[in-house]
């Protein structure tokens, strides 16, 4: 039997950053992993194990400096149309609208905006359920409903592949479960490839279809887990066994040398 | 009873500031009489106002116009040159390196020092106390726009540079946009300045103006039109601000603190 082609493939990635002082700091690590079509991937780490670079090497905005990146087979030379990046503060513009910031991309790329994109605006806020704030001054908003114009944005221009940088960590922990739920139905509504950052072990859990688990600093793949979830989730996957069992051992995983 | 009290209270909150001002005032008027300071040290206010009538309106009109044109033409050179300068220092680590060191020498020269070489270069007209002003005005709308331009988050610039949009409209559409605020600020900042620049200038080199006016009355010991005039400079001062703060109000208001809109 042959595996499906990869959407995203790390093979061996080197990244190695030159400090100030001169001296080099090894970031990633012989890094290699696949990604499926419209498969959930959750890269799991602590902070400062590299999962950010990881995200911005598939976007095309860093390069390694050992091995290769590739996306549907082609290596990663510039960024791509076919990405959307959600980021872990939602950065929207506040000269604009709710329905402004999420033709923004759209108006960047090609100078002005069309009334196609504004219907797709449209559809997409209904999708993320903010249709009724599309004339909404972004101040006006929630985190979490910020961070829904984030996807919605990220999202206009039709993107294959969606890069999500720990996109809920600003959020309290209640907007967070909620959004949490939401992503997965926008996402069952928008079949996409996410690779998704988080140092969260339940949200890796409760979202992805796998979890790739990093070790600290030089960033590494300590472990890729399936997660064995039935899908669609809800709140009751929160109280599987699965889920505990599967969150226990990341645990035991990420602080083995931290015994308490 | 109560409610009385509470609705006498907000009145006093509401005209305290005035009340202030006409109390300074009277106060000044009183002792000014009571202790019979001459007038050449310090007029009352009553004897301002007459001095206000000593000279005619159209004389009031021309010195306030002269130094009105000249601080203008100064403040309006230091914007056209001093945003694009920002926004070139910010897109050229070269040109930063380059021309940062130059701005901050013309800064820390004494502007006033040097006001007397600037008008024996440039001759007599307009022109000396214009680059007066400027000289003056520009390096606090470089510092603010370049610090505004620089202040756009990392995530933006990422998103710009996802979509390959080049860097002219990351400046344009991000960049620029997220510095106002900080360019809305230094264009407050300077209306002051401007004033400054052209009153300097003035008492440098000119036949007109109302940093003339001030020289020119004081060597006569008219102290209360020195004061008409002065009142005129401040009054000038805070009408440049008003009107940036009511452009900003009108063209981004989203740019305004949050207690301002």
């Amino acid at each position: 039997m042959t595996s499906p082609p990869s959407v995203i493939s790390f093979n061996g990635v080197n990244q190695t950053f030159t400090r100030d002082d001169g001296a080099t700091v090894s970031a990633l690590e012989n890094l290699s992993f696949e990604i499926g079509k419209h498969e959930f991937v959750a890269v799991l780490g602590p902070s400062g194990c590299g999962k950010s670079t990881l995200l911005r090497l598939t976007a095309g905005l860093v390069f390694p400096t050992g091995g290769d990146v590739s996306i549907y087979g082609a290596k990663v030379t510039e960024p791509r149309d076919d990405i959307g990046i959600v980021f872990q503060r939602p950065t929207l513009l506040p000269w604009f609208d709710v329905l402004g910031n999420v033709t923004f991309p759209f108006r960047h790329k090609y100078g002005r905006v069309t009334q196609a994109e504004k219907d797709r605006a449209h559809d997409l806020l209904k999708l993320v359920g903010l249709e009724e704030f599309a004339k909404a001054r972004v101040e006006q908003l929630s985190g979490g409903m910020q961070q829904r114009v984030g996807i919605a944005r990220a999202l206009l221009l039709d993107p294959d592949i969606l890069l999500m940088d720990e996109p809920f960590s600003a959020l309290d922990a209640l907007s967070r479960d909620e959004m949490s739920f939401e992503l997965l139905r926008i996402w069952t509504e928008r079949p996409k490839t996410v690779l998704f950052i988080t140092h969260s072990i339940p949200e890796a859990v409760l979202l992805a279809d796998r979890i790739i688990v990093m070790t600290p600093r030089p960033g590494a793949v300590r472990e890729v887990l399936q997660v064995e979830l039935p899908r669609p989730r809800s709140f009751d996957s929160l109280s599987d066994p699965r889920f505990n069992a599967l969150a226990n051992h990341i645990r035991s995983r990420l602080f083995t040398r931290q015994a308490v | 009873m109560e409610r009385a009290a509470r609705r006498a209270l907000g009145l006093l909150n509401r005209f305290a500031p005035a009340l202030a001002f006409i109390g300074l005032l009277i106060l000044w008027e009183v002792g000014c009489r009571v202790f019979k300071v001459p007038t050449f040290l310090l007029p009352t206010p009553s004897m301002i106002v007459a001095g206000a009538r000593e000279q005619t309106f159209a004389i009031w009109g021309t010195h306030l116009w002269a130094t009105v044109r000249v601080a203008l033409m100064g403040y309006l050179a230091a914007i056209c040159v001093s945003i694009p300068l920002a926004v070139a220092l910010t897109s050229s680590k070269l040109l930063a390196r380059t021309l940062y060191p130059m701005i901050v020498v013309v800064h820390s020269t004494p502007i006033v020092a040097i006001a007397p070489i600037i008008v024996v270069t440039l001759g007599a007209s307009d022109l000396p106390r214009v680059v007066i002003t400027f000289l003056i005005t520009f390096f606090p709308i470089v510092v603010t726009t370049t610090t505004g331009l620089l202040s756009t988050p990392e995530e933006l610039i990422e998103l710009s540079r996802s979509l390959r949009a080049d860097r002219s409209r990351e400046m344009l559409n991000i960049r620029l946009p997220y510095a106002l605020p900080y360019i809305f600020s230094a264009l407050k900042i300077s209306t002051t300045l401007a004033v400054v620049g052209a009153v300097v200038a003035e008492f440098v080199a000119a036949e007109q103006g109302l940093g003339y006016f001030i020289q020119f009355a004081t060597s006569f010991f008219k102290i209360n039109q020195s004061f008409v005039a002065l009142i005129l400079l401040v009054t000038t001062s805070l009408a440049f601000f008003q009107f940036i703060g009511l452009l900003q109000r009108i063209l981004a208001p989203w740019s305004l603190p949050k207690s301002e809109r």
